[in-house]
């Protein structure tokens, strides 16, 4: 692991706070800019208020709440099978794997495990959801900062991965195939021969992007050295995901912690970038994308035979308890505390998504940045409104 | 041009039982008497839970001498049983009785409303999850901002749903909801009104399965 070296943190904090001050100090008159509700940096409907001085910002503020939809509340008054179906909708652009840690949850408390077939299965539905996700994360990325063609490509690519998942689970972007116990279905056939097919073009599509994006040197110029982030900040504000691994913390959920899921079957690297810029958050999820089609490749050669489905009760009544789980989703750490009364539904589920604190950081990592510069960060922290308000 | 990474492939190996054990030591340690009650799952979680003066202390016991520098999340729970149930009872009809005694969970508690967090120490690859009483008749608890810095949006919006306030927060503003709401909806005694005002239809259909509710069920798609 490699923190940035303090110094560096401390002149840096420095320089933002110096600026800050001297904005207070010549007493210029600042104007207030409102971005959003509705811009397209925004991937749903977020506002945000900056209070500039000439180019400069000197104070943000998200303002969040357009897509609140009481998640927490309503899974309240729910069965446990009936939660998937609103927790799908968190992160939209990645929903299968918003069911998978709410499911394990379940599982733990109720002192069951889904069969071995069922877990690689879903951990292959986990990373598609992964591509899907970040595939379009890459060919937004292009337009936020001014280049159309990668979206069209990104569009392109990610339409074989949402037919892959469509095919396996019945749903484009909201599959809800996710069982207490193991699965819906089985695969269909033919399906793991055209999923391999599948990873080879977005493969290609990851090349196609390093080369279109990150070697160009206006993109370069766009993001690197914009909106640092060190590591220790990022901890404090809970970052996590490919924004945490961009500052160097070396730290993975599906690595790092004992889950019922195969990935400690596969061979696949975690990556990280010292920088904590703005390139390096994007450079990430790049790597990433090309690790999780290399996991699903894997997975789909070592797929063992068997049920999808472990022997669950008719009526599922989960034993009181509280249990917490939290995977290493597309946008970063996705968990849910679960507090069961013996009831057929949650006493309470607290959905910790990982969009809320990402953002979180937004008013501190905007002080003292130029405004073209706003869309570009707000670009490579990549949020999901959904997964904001939830 | 293309950044080294600096990762290894190999994982760490996962921390055992005796270190969860070594957790709720080195947090007595450090807090005291005020450490009020722990729960241990062996080779799974650790539960602790503090006094509520002692909160914005035992955050920084756990930073600080625990090494649990990354903030996980911050929120509430109401452990009163909801006066409305699931919200499937018949408005037309009398409500029905309920059990409202108040059942806390892991690691005990003596108040209606909670606050829990969640911290992990990166290197060790361990979470804990920490819990604190809030005083029923005066809500108060300290802020986590000086602890984490990340703590401020999630306490904000702790304020808003639960109605909790927290000592030392400057801007305690609602996140979600309009400005002038009133009322914290998380709370259990907050009606859910979309399931208040007609009968849940949901609950048409339920009627006795054949066999009981033990009994397995068929793999889905089995019978089509």
């Amino acid at each position: 692991m490699t923190d940035l070296a303090e110094r560096d943190q401390l002149s840096y904090i420095a320089a933002q706070a110096a600026d800050a001050r001297l904005n207070v100090e010549l007493e210029t008159e600042g104007m207030t800019l409102n971005i959003g509700p509705q811009h397209p940096a925004t991937h749903g409907t977020l506002r945000i208020i900056v209070r500039l001085d000439g180019e400069q910002v000197v104070w943000a503020e998200p303002s969040c709440g357009y897509m609140h939809r009481g998640y927490e509340k309503l899974t309240e008054v729910r069965t446990f099978p009936q939660v998937t179906t609103l927790i799908n909708r968190i992160d939209w652009l990645g929903s299968f794997a918003n069911e998978v840690p709410f499911i394990l949850a379940a599982e733990k408390l109720m002192g069951i495990e889904a069969p071995p077939r069922a877990q690689h299965i879903r951990t292959i539905l986990f990373e598609l959801s992964r591509i899907a996700n970040v595939s379009l994360f890459l060919g937004d990325l292009g337009v936020q900062l001014g280049a159309v063609t990668p979206v069209f490509m990104a569009f392109r690519d990610r339409e074989y991965v949402l037919n892959l998942i469509e095919a396996a689970t019945g749903g484009r972007f909201h599959p809800n195939f996710d069982r207490i116990g193991g699965l819906k279905d089985d695969l269909p056939v033919g399906w793991i021969a055209e999923t391999k097919q599948v990873m080879r073009k977005l493969r290609t599509f990851c090349d196609e992007m390093d080369d279109l994006l990150f070697g160009n040197e206006i993109f370069q110029a766009r993001l690197r050295g914009i909106g640092v982030i060190p590591a220790e900040v990022a901890k404090q504000y809970g970052l996590t995901g490919a924004n945490l691994r961009a500052s160097g913390v070396d730290y993975d959920l599906r690595r790092d912690q004992r889950l019922p899921l195969a990935y400690d079957k596969v061979d696949w690297k975690v990556w990280t970038h010292p920088d904590g810029d703005s390139f390096a958050r994007c450079w990430i999820r790049l790597q990433e994308t090309r690790e999780a089609t290399k996991i699903v490749d894997q997975l789909l050669d070592s797929l063992p035979s068997g049920p999808v489905m472990a022997k669950v009760p008719r009526i599922i009544k989960v034993p009181e308890g509280e249990a917490w789980v939290s995977t290493e989703n597309p946008l970063g750490e996705m968990g849910y505390y679960v507090v069961s009364k013996g009831d057929l539904g949650p006493f309470r589920v607290k959905i910790r998504s990982a969009s809320f604190s990402n953002i979180s950081v937004v008013p501190w990592v905007l002080r003292g940045v130029y405004v073209p510069d706003i869309i570009a960060i707000l670009a490579s922290l990549y949020f999901i409104l959904g997964d904001i308000d939830r | 041009m293309v950044p080294l990474s600096d990762t290894t492939t190999d994982t760490p190996a996962l921390p055992g039982d005796g270190l969860r054990d070594g957790i709720v030591q080195r947090m007595r340690d450090a807090i005291g008497a005020d450490l009020l009650d722990s729960l241990v799952k062996p080779g799974d979680d650790v539960w602790l839970r503090v006094s509520t003066s002692a909160w914005r202390a035992a955050g920084l016991a756990l930073r600080d001498r625990l090494g649990c520098r990354h903030f996980g999340f911050l929120s509430a729970i109401d452990w009163m049983p909801s006066p409305y149930g699931r919200g499937e009872d018949d408005p037309t009809q009398p409500a029905p009785e309920r059990d409202d005694t108040i059942r806390q969970g892991y690691a005990g508690g003596e108040t209606r409303l909670q606050v829990f967090a969640r911290v992990v120490n990166l290197d060790e690859h361990w979470g804990v999850t920490v819990k604190a009483d809030v005083p029923d008749d005066h809500p108060v608890v300290d802020s986590w901002i000086p602890v984490y810095a990340g703590a401020n949006w999630h306490e904000r919006e702790c304020h808003e749903m639960f109605g909790i306030e927290f000592a030392g927060h400057p801007d305690l503003r609602h996140m979600y909801l309009p400005t002038d709401f009133e009322g914290h909806p998380m709370r259990k005694d907050f009606p859910l009104l979309a399931r208040m005002i007609k009968p849940w239809p949901g609950i048409a259909d339920v009627e006795p399965l054949p066999g009981g509710d033990d009994e397995e069920a068929p793999a889905e798609g089995a019978s089509s």
